[in-house]
């Protein structure tokens, strides 16, 4: 019986799925005095182990488990080309055998240590999460260890997990959705990494060789793209000795292939792919500034304001509140390695696409010419800087939060000055940023549906001489 | 309403959500968790300390669901739940979520088939705020009649993005008519289209009126807060509030009549993508169970079964005949009038789905036959208990946990006995409940058949049977 929640819980989803960094960069704030300040109860150790790698830990023994979660730099951007889908591929595969156990041995002893291994790759990371009771720490180190440094990618397992996977992009080749977010990559990163499909495409997926996956693992996995945050029942001396365990016998340098910084295409651009459906979804967006910008923080602000807010934001006003156009109506900043930028998604039945875009913007222009009011500023702020410490209550978001913040380079005193950051944003600095982030002209647009009204408009010089490399 | 999901990774996910509602204790907690009360005015209190972080989840559960509604007035349940964020007599229109957010909170609402329910996470010194808003829209809910027109819109884009726009949504509703004979679970949460569309405001005022009261919720806080402290802020405000003497306790709801056919069909949609089935079977909840420990049995025998790749159906159809690129099944224990047994399967390229369907019967054949082993049992009791542990570590899921189980009738005493009665269940106990609800008479069987000519193939058509009865 699931229910069916009234707001943007799925939006939230997505936007955490998508990039820690986002999430983070959204909530790392504290400032409403009452709170309890998470950084002040919760005590961040930097650590290196005998062998040498860093890590970071909150110890916290009041719940018997451990939850570890790391990173390889180079997520699906360093598939090789025309074998979209391996970095994707072989996040299922971290769990179909190891060492001298056969896939079916692995899974079993997982589930009788009750043990919780799971893979996620974005653009840029190879994402692991670990989680152990810790009355089966050492043994289940052992299992994690295999999986790390021998994982045996059996032909067998291999088919099978190809025949799921390609499923799976049958499946989202009907999803309008997923099918316009993939399109907007292609459209605004031609011919970059970025613009191929994520998790590959029938065709990259069909090709891929278990050799394929041996040399992205031979790659990928090494000692210094690595980045390791432990919390719970764990003390600095046992985390030591487990990365060691767990890590040390990886290659001390990973070999990753060279990726460009990019930018969305400028110029602005509308494709309509046509499918059946009664609702069509549009995903938009343009560039924003990368992470290390001095305006990164206010740009954040603003999108707050525009469209990351759920029911606060002006987004969701006009479109859902004020006009019942759509369930659903968000935007959100992703500051991946190689860019930046500001996407958004709306769904609404196929008579109204048209004007819902239209809508959006109408209210994006508004806001780069006049900016946000002080109200709206201060009510963004309010929320930023309290609700930080909702992202701190369980040992597995600290870990990914404080993951997060290692990756961009961060300390872990960032935690107690970011509030101070938003804090500082004013009204003059929200509306320099807004002007300089919202420019509707470079809007990248991708519908999929069958919108009335709307047809693909894509400037001469925007199109691409062959398909993008989608390969 | 079933989560339909086809990738082998979603099966973690299924069984979080399956397990939303357990409290299995391990012996990592103390066996009393939670402390409940009730007001004066009738209105049911739990609380769970959880002082690792001062945020705390403050849900309001209504005993009223879909189930609950008229006949015709589909999904008005879900309709006011969406209403309830407009305004009161001192709340103005639409500021609820974001008083909210300005104070740094986040809150959302859920209506299923039993109960909704209404959540905000904040910090402790919020909580009394909360409350009192809260409590406010409990009584004072004001409806204006072109915001509810509005909001009308809202619901039926709801209704396209998670159903009209998904064949595997479709199907699901399409089984649930066929599975319910009479009992109102054959009606989606969301509602029909054709009677979504002509809810009015006073369709969602009556509702409202009957079922919105103090001695129809329950309060569930979970996080950095005492009992005490709960008493005190509910006196203050839930506690001001008069019950509605009109609130029948006791939940009448039409019933099953004996099923005597199974059910079957297909849903040809060009959008399906690949060949896959369901099948949904009636059986007993925690709720409605015949006697003690079934429906426990009946958790234990579909972990066995169907969850994750170390599951029976798993293992033969995907691991060895490999029939189907992914299948499972699950056990959906926690409806007040009854639970559910659901399984699911992703036909291979080529594999037509009688064949596959066939394959999932002979693996249920032999554990009716044959039953499950003490090692499948040990292992399943073992991982149902490690999963509790995992929960604990958050306090939004405990909150749902309880919050859920005493909406359908159940006690804290249930709720927190669970690991208990789940370790002693035995291998006969499986056994028998595999005879009796894997009843092929009580269940719908349903094809998902991509078709992009509209016409389908023979193969797609079930196959003769020679009891007349497929199973």
């Amino acid at each position: 019986m699931l229910g069916l929640p009234r707001g943007i819980a799925t939006v939230v989803r997505t936007v955490a799925r998508l990039n820690v960094a986002v999430a983070l960069a959204m909530l790392a704030s504290v400032l409403i005095p009452s709170f309890s300040q998470p950084a002040a109860a919760m005590n961040i150790q930097q650590i290196q182990s005998p062998g040498g790698i860093k890590a970071w830990l909150v110890e916290e023994h009041s719940v018997p488990l451990i939850s570890l979660k790391y990173a390889f730099d180079g997520g699906n951007s360093q598939d090789p080309e025309g074998k979209a889908g391996v970095a994707n591929f072989i996040t299922a595969m971290m769990d179909e055998g190891a060492g001298d156990l056969k896939s079916e041995q692995y899974q079993e002893r997982m589930e009788d240590l009750a043990m919780r291994m799971s893979y996620d790759d974005t653009k840029d990371s190879l994402y692991g999460s670990f989680e152990t009771l810790s009355a089966n720490r050492d043994k289940a180190a052992e299992l994690l260890k295999l999986s790390v440094q021998e994982p045996r990618f059996d032909q067998d397992a291999v088919e099978r997990i190809r025949q799921q996977l390609i499923a799976n992009l049958i499946y989202a080749d009907k999803d309008p959705g997923k099918v316009a977010m993939r399109e907007w990559y292609a459209q605004a990163f031609a011919g970059h990494p970025y613009a191929r499909p994520s998790s590959g495409t029938v065709d990259t997926v069909s090709k891929i060789t278990r050799d394929d996956l041996l040399a992205y693992h031979k790659r990928i996995f090494a000692r210094d793209n690595l980045k390791v945050v432990a919390v719970g029942d764990i003390t600095p001396a046992e985390l030591g000795k487990l990365i060691d365990d767990v890590f040390g016998g990886l290659p001390a340098k990973a070999d990753l292939f060279p990726v460009a910084k990019t930018e969305p295409i400028p110029g602005g651009s509308q494709r309509v792919i046509d499918m059946g459906v009664p609702q069509s979804v549009a995903v938009f967006g343009l560039g924003a500034m990368p992470r290390m910008d001095p305006d990164f923080m206010t740009a954040f602000v603003v999108n707050h304001i525009l469209g990351g807010g759920g029911f606060s934001a002006k987004l969701m006003e006009e479109v859902r509140e004020k006009r019942g156009l759509a369930y659903s109506v968000y935007t959100y900043i992703q500051p991946d390695r190689y860019t930046s930028i500001l996407v958004g998604s709306v769904a609404t039945k196929n008579a109204s696409m048209a004007e819902s875009l239209d809508i959006i913007r109408k209210e994006m222009k508004k806001m780069a010419e006049n900016g946000p009011t002080q109200a709206d500023l201060d009510a963004a702020k309010s929320y930023l800087t309290g609700s930080y410490a909702l992202r701190f209550d369980t040992n597995s978001k600290i870990a990914s939060q404080l993951l997060g913040l290692m990756q961009e380079g961060f300390g872990p005193d960032y935690v107690e000055t970011r509030n101070k950051k938003i804090e500082a944003i004013t009204l003059a600095d929200a509306k320099r940023v807004a002007a300089r982030l919202l420019k509707p002209e470079n809007l990248i647009v991708t519908v999929v549906g069958k919108p009335a009204g709307m047809k693909s408009v894509i400037p001469a010089a925007l199109r691409p001489v062959a398909a993008p490399s989608r390969g | 309403m079933r989560l339909v999901t086809f990738t082998r990774l979603n099966l973690l996910t299924i069984l979080a959500l399956s397990m939303l509602a357990l409290t299995p204790q391990a012996h990592a907690a103390s066996a009393t968790r939670a402390t409940e009360f009730k007001l004066e005015n009738g209105m049911d209190v739990v609380v769970i300390p959880d002082h690792r972080s001062p945020v705390v989840t403050h849900m309001v559960w209504y005993r009223v669901g879909s189930a609950d509604e008229v006949r015709g007035k589909s999904g008005i349940a879900h309709f006011l739940e969406h209403l309830m964020f407009k305004s009161t007599d001192k709340i103005p229109v639409g500021e609820f979520s974001k008083i909210v957010s300005r104070l740094g909170g986040q809150d959302n609402a859920f209506t299923g088939h039993d109960t909704t329910a209404y959540f905000q996470r904040v910090s402790k010194d919020r909580l009394g705020k909360m409350m009192e808003m809260e409590a406010d829209r409990m009584v004072h809910l004001r409806l204006d009649e072109k915001e509810v027109l509005t909001e009308r819109n809202v619901i039926l884009e709801e209704r396209r993005s998670r159903i009209d726009n998904n064949p595997s949504a479709l199907l699901d509703e399409q089984m649930n008519a066929a599975l319910y004979l009479n009992d109102p679970y054959g009606t989606p949460v969301i509602g029909w289209y054709h009677e979504m569309e002509k809810l009015s405001r006073q369709d969602a005022l009556t509702f409202y009126k009957h079922y919105y009261a103090p001695n129809n919720a329950i309060l569930v806080v979970s996080g950095d807060v005492t009992p005490d402290e709960v008493r005190r802020l509910a006196d203050a405000t839930y506690g001001k509030i008069p019950a509605n003497p009109d609130v029948n306790p006791v939940r009448h709801r039409p019933s099953e009549p004996p099923p005597i056919a199974a059910r079957r069909l297909v849903l040809k949609d060009p959008r399906a993508g690949n060949y896959s089935m369901q099948r949904y079977y009636l059986a007993p909840s925690y709720v409605t169970a015949n006697r003690s420990g079934e429906a426990e049995a009946l958790d234990l025998l579909m972990k066995i079964a169907g969850s994750g790749t170390t599951s029976r159906i798993y293992k033969k159809l995907v691991v060895e005949s490999k029939l189907a690129s992914s299948a499972g099944g699950d056990y959906s224990g926690y409806g007040l009038d009854g639970g559910t047994i659901s399984l699911y399967a992703v036909a291979s390229d080529g594999v037509s789905l009688p064949k596959v369907e066939a394959g999932i019967d002979a693996v249920l054949d032999d554990i009716v036959k044959n039953g499950v082993t003490e090692a499948e049992l040990a292992r399943a009791k073992r991982s149902y208990l490690a999963d509790y542990v995992y929960e604990s570590d958050n306090q939004a899921t405990l909150a749902r946990r309880y919050g859920w189980n005493m909406a359908v009738g159940r006690t804290v005493a249930d709720i927190e006995g669970w690991p208990e009665a789940i370790s002693k269940v035995t291998t006969d106990d499986v056994k028998k409940v595999a005879a009796e609800y894997l009843n092929p008479r009580a269940s719908v069987t349903g094809y998902l058949v991509p078709d992009e000519s509209g016409v389908a193939k023979a193969e797609d058509l079930p196959p003769p049977s020679p009891n007349g009865v497929l199973r």
